[in-house]
């Protein structure tokens, strides 16, 4: 019978599988582990209401428990509390900006919601200089944004 | 008199309508946006409408009890059994007209999940806390390239006016409360719609106002489309989105 940070440290190879160098955990979408009389319950909840890589993140979890000889669980989506970028950890910002995505801004920071944010540095050269191409970038989480130093486009992690 | 059960239910159903209605017409610029990154912003949108449309009409398939779910709803009703309003169902028409029909219909779905959100169903509470998030950034979007639009060259302003002159009259509808949403709003788990105004008109005049557009002039306003009465153009675009699961019941990939 395996342990909640057993199960917890065997989830942490499930990646979004749009940007796969990021887990579940460091993401925020996995909300909560629970063991009980040997039945797992993992509680994931979606980014966004249509993300389509949600049905692949929940398979990906049923996936890694099967392999490790978990067989009796159940993976619950909830959608309360609404997820922010806020959950995203210290560390997985340090990989989106690794990863060439631009993390995003704290969403208290009222101003990135209005447009009027602090400049977003670019993940390629650290220039401010960079300038919003669209809200909307390549998957739903994601703006898409021009580097006028190095002339790069990157994307931002949009605030959420 | 209505349930609660079945007020909740119609109004999970006329959410998920709109939604989903309005998905498939973004849905349709997939491949023809006037440029890429707006090809790619009416999908993205398009998407968070259809992960909205799914959450009201699961719910309301839970609500009916008759063992319908998401996808019987979406798919294997008839335009009378539809139940959006008229406004989000119209053709895309040039750009111009796809932004100011969304514009209209977002500057009034926010200020909706906003009270939705504090509202005393649970379960709608949870789907409008998070649509929210995403209807702001729709709401940008199209108040933005409405501007663009207005207040841009002497063709895109006329054909901005023309849109909005076309539209106005199906913007009635969008306060009309049925009995539904009367009941339901009397109850506090949605606002009343009539008290939506408010804020509506404040968003459209400062847009419009920005984008040097005209309001126009509140006339005959068309309703119907919360009955299941619809212009001829709902029938066309179902025949089209439900053609799939209508010759292969129960088709998957
Ligand atoms: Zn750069």
């Amino acid at each position: 019978m395996k342990t909640v940070a057993e199960i917890e440290a065997l989830l942490a190879e499930v990646k979004d599988p749009e940007i796969p160098v990021i887990s579940l955990r460091e993401l925020g979408v996995l909300r909560d582990i629970q063991v009980e009389d040997g039945r797992v319950e993992v509680t994931i909840t979606p980014t966004y209401t249509g993300c389509p890589a949600m049905d692949v993140m929940r398979l990906g979890v049923e996936k890694a428990l099967r392999k490790a000889g978990v067989g009796n669980f159940r993976v619950r989506q909830v959608l309360s509390p609404a997820w922010t970028t806020d959950w995203i950890s210290e560390e997985g910002k340090q990989k989106l900006l690794a990863y060439g995505i631009a993390p995003p801004p704290h969403s208290s920071d009222v101003r990135t919601l209005t447009g009027k944010g602090p400049a977003i540095a670019c993940p390629q050269c650290g220039s401010s200089d960079t300038v919003l191409v669209s809200h909307f970038g390549s998957t739903a989480c994601k703006a898409l944004y021009k580097c006028n130093t190095c002339k790069e486009p990157f994307d931002l992690f949009k605030c959420h | 008199m209505m349930t609660r059960e079945e007020a909740l239910y119609r109004f999970a159903l006329r959410m998920g309508d709109n939604a989903l209605v309005l998905s498939h017409r973004l849905s349709q610029w997939c491949g023809h946006g006037p440029v890429l990154e707006e090809d790619m912003a009416q999908t993205n949108i398009a998407l968070d409408l259809i992960g909205q449309a799914r959450n009201y009409l699961t719910y309301a398939g839970e609500l009916e009890g008759k063992g319908r779910d998401e996808d019987d709803l979406a798919y294997l009703r008839t335009d009378r059994e539809y139940t959006n309003v008229q406004l989000v169902e119209l053709p895309n028409g040039d750009y111009a007209f796809t932004i100011a029909r969304s514009f209209l219909f977002d500057a009034f779905h926010l200020p909706l999940l906003k009270a939705m959100a504090s509202g005393k169903d649970e379960r709608l509470k949870a789907i409008a806390e998070k649509a929210v998030k995403e209807v702001t950034y729709h709401l940008r979007h199209s108040s933005e390239w409405l501007v663009r639009f207005g207040d841009g060259t002497d063709e895109s302003h006329r054909r901005a006016q023309a849109a909005l002159d076309e539209l106005w009259r199906f913007t009635g509808e969008l306060f009309e409360a049925d009995e539904a949403e009367q009941a339901l709003a009397k109850d506090g788990t949605i606002p009343a719609l009539a008290d939506l105004r408010k804020e509506w008109n404040a968003t459209v005049d400062r847009v419009l106002g920005e984008a040097t557009l005209k309001r126009p002039d509140d006339g005959h306003m068309a309703h119907g489309g919360k009955r299941g009465v619809h212009t001829e153009h709902l029938g066309h675009m179902l025949a089209e989105m439900q053609v799939l699961q209508r010759a292969h019941p129960g088709a998957e990939w």
